[in-house]
């Protein structure tokens, strides 16, 4: 849908036109429990979308890209909000937990510092403080940071609905540009992050034009090791470039199997996966690839001690 | 009829209570139904940071949020930093400092680094610029601004 514009007569008889930046009207109906949200998204359909921290959907609605009749507003859900480590040792993220929760969680700095370390390159503190976990996966930007951190850290994202619970592998979730394998009727709930060793290997490393910009190129890196130091299985994630996140499994198998050196690592640069790059006004396809390229690189040498990490 | 609703808010340390379209963000609530226009509306989705207040201690951009979903938040506007008349030694620092120039980025700026300095109150010049980065200025060149912010930290340091 385009824009919406508002037409205003200038003193000298002009007419300009001045995009609405209001949304169209609406009603918000706070839903109490998942049941209520559930049963809510099913009497109004259509009609309805779920609202989380807004930060994605309220300049949505600002400029009339969707004008939803009824918000149906999920902040009063105290179940979805919290961090809570499981007796197998994985970690479970509620859907409504802030990305300011995610930043300032000591259990996060302590068992998933690739979670801890990626959060500061997301957006700006004010929109951090409202923005959920949830919201963003659902948005599903191409260049957003957390899809791409729950495929490095192979997690889980369960998924409610009148028919269930289901368990999707983040993997399989995202599918393209703002499009995910969530049904319309479906409300996500939480994450769950496979137990890590402290021993994992991991890299996050972005460039962004400006400090909180949607990332031109992103990779999200994570290793295991036996105790010889040979990798025994890589996810390399690489977002900002293509339609979603996406592994890099060439390079993934590249680096499998033998303790990595600087050499190796220039070596298995040489199977670097073919990935088709978007091309906008913030960048061409070309440079995207060569991001890629050259943050891949620096990714693995940051992950295996050979460089110092990149400060936000 | 446009869905609309009473809306109570605590804003400033005062009850502020309106009838209003539902669709009313925070930021039309705070300048056209409890009359405090120090908090600006630049984009109004969510880009340049000129409406920043703070919910509850914590900056939000006011333009993201609607009055209704606010509830029994606390919301402290620019207009609630100093008593009418006076000024916080922040306020002061950007005043010596020539911290703004044509002042519509200023409330934001002074709300969120009010915020910063509540929550980190000795910030090197890198965190500072990190949490100013979603405030936009067109004026200033932002020097002026990060000196301000971490003057008033090393003044309150020496008080301390
Ligand atoms: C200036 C600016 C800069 C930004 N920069 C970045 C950035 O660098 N990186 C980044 O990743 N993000 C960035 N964002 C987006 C931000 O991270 C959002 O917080 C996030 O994308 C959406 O989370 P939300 O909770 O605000 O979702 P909302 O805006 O509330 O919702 C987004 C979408 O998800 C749906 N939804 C929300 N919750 C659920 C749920 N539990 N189940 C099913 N559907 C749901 C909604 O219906 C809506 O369609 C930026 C935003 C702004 C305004
Ligand atoms: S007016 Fe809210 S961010 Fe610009
Ligand atoms: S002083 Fe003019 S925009 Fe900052």
């Amino acid at each position: 849908m385009a824009a919406m514009a508002f037409m205003h007569y200038l003193p000298n008889g002009k007419v300009c036109t001045i995009p609405v930046m209001k949304p169209a009207p609406l009603d918000i109906l706070p839903a109490t429990s998942v049941a209520h949200a559930l049963s809510l998204l099913g009497e109004h359909g259509d009609q309805a979308r779920l609202i989380a921290g807004g930060q994605s959907l309220m300049p949505i609605l600002a400029m009339r890209l969707a004008a939803p009749a009824i918000l149906i507003d999920i902040n009063g859900i105290a179940d979805l909000r919290g961090i809570r480590l499981e007796a197998d040792g994985s970690v479970l993220i509620g859907a409504l937990t802030r990305h300011r929760d995610l930043e300032r969680s000591p259990l996060l700095a302590e068992r998933l510092p690739l979670i801890a370390a990626a959060m500061p390159w997301i957006a700006h503190v004010q929109i951090r403080n409202r923005g959920t976990l949830g919201g963003s996966l659902s948005h599903a930007d191409p260049a957003a940071e957390l899809p791409a951190l729950c495929i490095a850290l192979c997690a889980t994202i369960e998924l409610h609905s009148p028919r269930g619970v289901r368990q999707i592998a983040a993997d399989d979730f995202f599918q393209g540009v703002f499009a995910t394998a969530r049904a319309d009727d479906e409300l996500l709930t939480a994450v769950r992050v496979p137990a890590t060793t402290p021993a994992q290997r991991w890299a996050f490393i972005e460039l962004a034009r400006r400090h909180g910009d949607f990332a031109l190129c992103g990779i999200a890196l994570t290793a295991d090791c036996s105790p010889t130091g040979a990798v025994t299985q890589a996810r390399i994630v690489v977002f900002g470039v293509s339609d979603c996140p996406r592994r890099l499994p060439h390079l993934e198998s590249a680096i499998v199997g033998s303790a990595p050196s600087p050499a190796s690592i220039d070596q298995a640069m040489q199977s670097l996966d073919t990935v088709e790059a978007r091309s906008d006004h913030h960048a061409s396809s070309e440079y995207r690839l060569e991001l890629l390229a050259t943050l891949a690189r620096r990714a693995l040498r940051q992950a295996f001690g050979f460089d110092e990490r990149t400060a936000p | 009829m446009n869905p609309s609703r009473e809306i109570t808010l605590r804003v400033n340390g005062n009850t502020v209570r309106a009838v209003c379209e539902t669709r009313t963000t925070l930021l039309d609530f705070l300048r056209d139904h409890a009359g405090l226009t120090g908090t600006h509306a630049g984009c109004e989705h969510g880009v340049c940071g000129a409406c920043t207040v703070q919910l509850d201690g914590a900056s939000v951009r006011a333009c993201l949020l609607f009055a209704a979903q606010v509830g029994e938040g606390q919301i402290t506007t620019v207009e609630g930093l100093a008593p009418p008349g006076a000024m916080t030694d922040l306020q002061q620092a950007f005043r010596r400092h020539h911290a703004l120039q044509c002042g519509f980025c200023t409330p934001g700026m002074l709300m969120t680094a009010d915020a910063l300095l509540r929550e980190t109150p000795h910030p090197d010049e890198a965190a500072v610029r990190a949490a100013l980065s979603g405030n936009l200025c067109r004026c200033t060149g932002y020097q002026p601004i990060i000196e301000a912010v971490l003057d008033c930290a090393e003044a309150r340091g020496a008080r301390s």
